[in-house]
């Protein structure tokens, strides 16, 4: 039996198998191995949906990093099993396509490879239970995104908006990471069953209002809600089935299923309900107001993306009022809410992709996917003409599609909005109606839009092209989904009872099967009907009308946009980084060591100094020995005479006295082996000073400026002191035993008298042989140094 | 005796600073010696000075002076005799190359 564990994996597992062994078969398409792993899952899924019906739910649990309470806990109820089978029933179609769109002839193991990827993490965002997992899967599908976006990396346009998508998509993500971290302080656990069970002990927590608007901004980024929509038309740069994947069915669904999945937590909260739904309501707006401005088919389909998933926040956001504390009778109502948005989020899924993939068609046959360029393909592409018809009708709202029960139920849930009375709903419920009126206006226009300016009208014969129906294969995929639109129109219970009831109950964990409705196809002449039919009338009008409507864009200029802000955003930010980059990164040896000393001297200095650690004492102190009187002060007075040698032979011979005196030092410090290895190096070093001293010139009188001198004397006074005061400290008080009397056995246990040699040569034997290659690769540096003779550098320098 | 070791120490440390931070390049090799001398005093301290004894095992003694921090200087001794003969070398080839050993005028190239 595969656990959900192992379906996570699977794909990962999968991309790896491609890298190692697939990679060498050029001819091969690789898009039939991978299309095996989508199907597999999607069937295992499948095997799920009457165990998760009866209110069954899997946990598998494998602990990852147990001491930092991080487990890797996998979750299938409802909700997640959705998700899952968007992403791997979408996902099949979607492979079975590529491998029809793209040739042998492209990078297709990139391709593949990334897309396994984002299959993988995208299926651990949904069943993942961690808060912490959950958010690495998530930025992992922010990554493959990104990936594929630029898949065509050749291109300017594949490379801003693979980078767009990456920008706001992190940026949202890393705000979810700080929410969730409250959520943990809050709650204690990171558990998301476990934070649904105990949340009600927490609603009056400070931290209550910043982790809403954090998660949240996650959510709104990865799902393109206002102001936040700008990354996914430029997301477009991908390839088609990508666009259709990725783009409209699952990954910026991703921020939907967190607000699905916060519901039970956040549900009845006040800023909740506001920010969800209001939002929701704008980007529903907006996205369909922006996509009739659309000339570039794709463009117009990822704002009707973003549209169609403002409606399906703003029904999470009607749904969590039933939340309410102070609601029972009308919960039901508001649970018809979140029924209504599961419901349209899989008809969208259908009908999207449908699109998306009939476009990728027109795009592979004709060459274009100008709206202006494009037209009369009818007869041409009656099939593909056919599908473009079923998944635009359904979009528009119309029937016999799946469309129209979701806009029914998603008007429904919007009219009885003014029942409820608290958070001032009241003042504001006579809005919402009117605004999701005209957005599905809207909505219907470039519907018909993609239909008819497509393939009626004048055929307008691209050079070079001749127009004929896509492939057999290529077509499957969207005749399947368009299938699907309608066959759910009709059996719309299956569906409803089977997938998106269970998923209702684990948003609502208290509420039972029987006081969930189901779909009807027929309400009688209600307001949802007249409003239908109102759109219909008023669209059909401004279709006709459309270049008289499309005037009123002239208030909305394109260079006052989100657009242009990030764009300024992102040029602004690159300025002050290469501006502060310049500022410290100066291209002296002097600042740069003095950054380290000034970070030794206040952090390290103050730290100290402010914790009290400084102490004096000269209870161990041994007396000195008379000679080390001697010698310790003609060191000292040898390093006062460095500060004013005049000439480089002085400090040479200086820093020679010293390394002779620490070597008479030694001896009095009963270290003989020290002393003598002392006397050896200290002549052969400076014997390689004198011998550079031949090589380099005599030290020129330059003038310092008077300043810079006393920096530098206060700067390296402060870090003698610290240094001298850190090492009293240390000094005087021992805190540990010394582990020295362990080498006292050196006889026994390594055979010598020595003891300095057998730690050298013995116990720490390794350490001596790593010495010896240290040496051997400076002794290969000095070599290659002198050997060096490629005059390359010279000419450089020479250049500036 | 160690407050002595450590004292010097200090003063060493003072003076190797104050040569890191000119720009003649002698003079900051110069200073990477100096730094490690006072390290070695400053390690030789940190045991302290009890025993009576150099660390080589005989019947005659049964206290000896700690002997790891003499293994560890032992070692460091070495390694920066490594070090100083490589920035020697590079100060050679840098002169040799750009005919300057000021720190100052070495700098590269401005937009790398």
């Amino acid at each position: 039996m595969l656990t959900i564990n192992l379906a996570i994996l699977l794909p990962f597992l999968a991309a790896l198998f491609i890298l190692l062994f697939l990679r060498r078969f050029r001819r091969f398409h690789i898009g039939w191995f991978v299309l095996i792993i989508p199907a597999i899952l999607f069937a295992l899924l499948l095997r799920q949906i009457p165990n998760i019906a009866n209110g069954k739910t899997l946990i598998h649990q494998i602990n990852w990093i147990p001491s930092f309470d991080i487990n890797f806990i996998s979750y299938l109820d409802g909700l997640s099993l959705v998700f899952g089978l968007l992403i791997t029933g979408i996902g099949t179609l979607v492979v079975l396509y590529s491998i029809y769109y793209l040739s042998t002839e492209q990078s297709l193991v990139h391709f593949y490879i990334y897309l396994l990827l984002f299959m993988g993490s995208m299926l651990g965002v949904v069943f993942s239970d961690h808060l912490m997992v959950l958010y690495v899967f998530w930025e992992l599908t922010s990554i493959s995104s990104f990936l594929l976006i630029a898949y065509w990396y050749q291109r300017k346009g594949s490379r801003y908006g693979a980078k767009k998508a990456l920008h706001i998509t992190v940026l949202g993500g890393f705000a979810m990471l700080i929410g969730f971290l409250m959520l943990y302080v809050v709650t204690g656990t990171f558990s998301i069953r476990e934070i649904i069970e105990t949340i009600h002990l927490y609603k009056d927590h400070s931290l209550m209002t910043p982790m809403i608007i954090f998660i949240l901004l996650g959510a709104f980024t990865k799902s393109a809600q206002f102001p936040f929509h700008i990354w996914l038309p430029d997301a477009m740069e991908a390839p088609t089935p990508i666009s259709a994947y990725l783009h409209s069915a699952t990954m910026v669904k991703a921020g939907i299923y967190v607000v699905a999945r916060f519901t039970p937590v956040f549900g009845g909260e006040a800023l909740w309900f506001w920010l969800v739904s209001s939002i929701g309501l704008l980007t529903l707006f907006w996205g369909s107001f922006t996509a009739i401005r659309q000339t570039d088919l794709k463009a117009l389909l990822a704002y009707s993306t973003i549209s169609q998933l403002g409606l399906i926040m703003t029904l999470f956001g009607i749904g969590s009022l039933s939340l309410h504390p102070d609601i029972h009778v009308e919960s039901v109502l508001y649970t018809q809410a979140v029924f209504a948005a599961l419901f349209h989020l899989v008809n969208h899924s259908t009908f999207k992709g449908t699109l998306f993939m009939v476009i990728g068609i027109i795009d592979y046959q004709i060459g274009t996917r100008d709206l202006r360029r494009l037209g009369g393909l009818i007869s041409f592409m009656p099939i593909s003409f056919t599908i473009a018809m079923i998944g635009s009708f359904s979009m528009a709202g119309l029937p016999p599609f799946n469309g129209f029960l979701s806009k029914e139920m998603f008007f429904t849930a919007i009219l009885h909005l003014k029942d409820f009375d608290f958070f001032s709903i009241q003042t504001f419920a006579g809005i919402f109606p009117v605004v999701a009126w005209i957005a599905s206006v809207f909505t219907f226009i470039y519907s018909m839009m993609i239909v008819f300016q497509t393939f009626f009208g004048p055929y307008k014969e691209q050079p070079g092209v001749e127009a004929k129906e896509a492939s057999f294969g290529m077509l499957i995929p969207p005749v399947t989904l368009s299938a699907l639109v309608v066959l759910i129109f009709f059996f719309p219970n299956i569906l409803g009872d089977y997938v998106i009831k269970p998923a209702v109950l684990s948003v609502y964990p208290g509420v039972t099967n029987e006081m969930i409705g189901s779909i009807s196809l027929w309400h009688g002449f209600n307001k949802e009907l007249l409003m239908t039919i109102g759109i219909i009338i008023l669209g059909i009008i401004l279709y006709i009308y459309r270049t008289y409507f499309k005037k009123v864009y002239i208030a909305f200029p394109r260079n006052i946009s989100f657009d242009t802000l990030y764009n300024n955003a992102l040029e602004f930010t690159d300025r002050l980084a290469k501006g502060i980059t310049n500022f410290y990164m100066t291209g002296y040896l002097r600042h740069y060591v003095m950054y380290i000393f000034l970070f030794f001297i206040i952090v390290l200095g103050g730290s100290l100094y402010y914790l009290g650690a400084f102490t004096f004492s000269l209870n161990n102190d041994q007396p000195v020995h008379p000679f080390v009187w001697m010698i310790a002060s003609t060191i000292v007075i040898a390093g006062m005479t460095i500060f004013f040698a005049k000439t480089r032979l002085t400090a040479i011979l200086v820093n020679g006295y010293i390394g002779f005196a620490i070597a008479m030092l030694f001896v009095l410090f009963r270290a003989p082996d020290l002393a003598l290895t002392q006397l050896v190096v200290e002549t052969v070093t400076t014997a390689l000073f004198l011998l550079c001293f031949y090589f380099l010139p005599e030290w020129e009188k330059t003038k310092v400026v008077r300043k810079v001198k006393m920096t530098n004397i206060v700067i390296s006074i402060s870090v003698g002191t610290i240094f001298t005061l850190i090492a009293l400290s240390v000094k005087s008080g021992k805190l540990f035993r010394s582990i020295s009397a362990y080498f006292e056995n050196a006889d026994e246990l390594a055979g010598g008298k020595n003891i300095v040699n057998t730690i050298l040569g013995d116990f720490r034997a390794f350490d001596t042989m790593l010495e010896v290659i240290v040496l051997f690769i400076a002794g290969i540096g000095v070599y290659t140094l002198i050997k060096y003779t490629n005059n390359k550098g010279v000419e450089k320098l020479e250049d500036k | 005796m160690e407050t002595v070791i450590i004292i010097v120490a200090g003063v060493l440390v003072t003076v190797a600073t104050y040569l890191l931070l000119s720009k003649n390049l002698i003079r900051v090799i110069l200073g990477t010696a100096i730094l490690t001398h006072a390290v070695h005093l400053l390690l030789m301290a940190m045991g302290g000075f009890k025993g009576e004894s150099v660390p080589i095992i005989s019947d005659k003694h049964t206290t000896y002076v700690d002997a790891l921090p003499q293994a560890l200087i032992l070692t460091s001794i070495v390694i920066s005799f490594a070090v100083t003969a490589f920035f020697l070398v590079l100060a050679y080839q840098v002169y040799k190359r750009t005919n300057t050993d000021d720190l100052s005028k070495l700098r590269g190239y401005r937009h790398e």
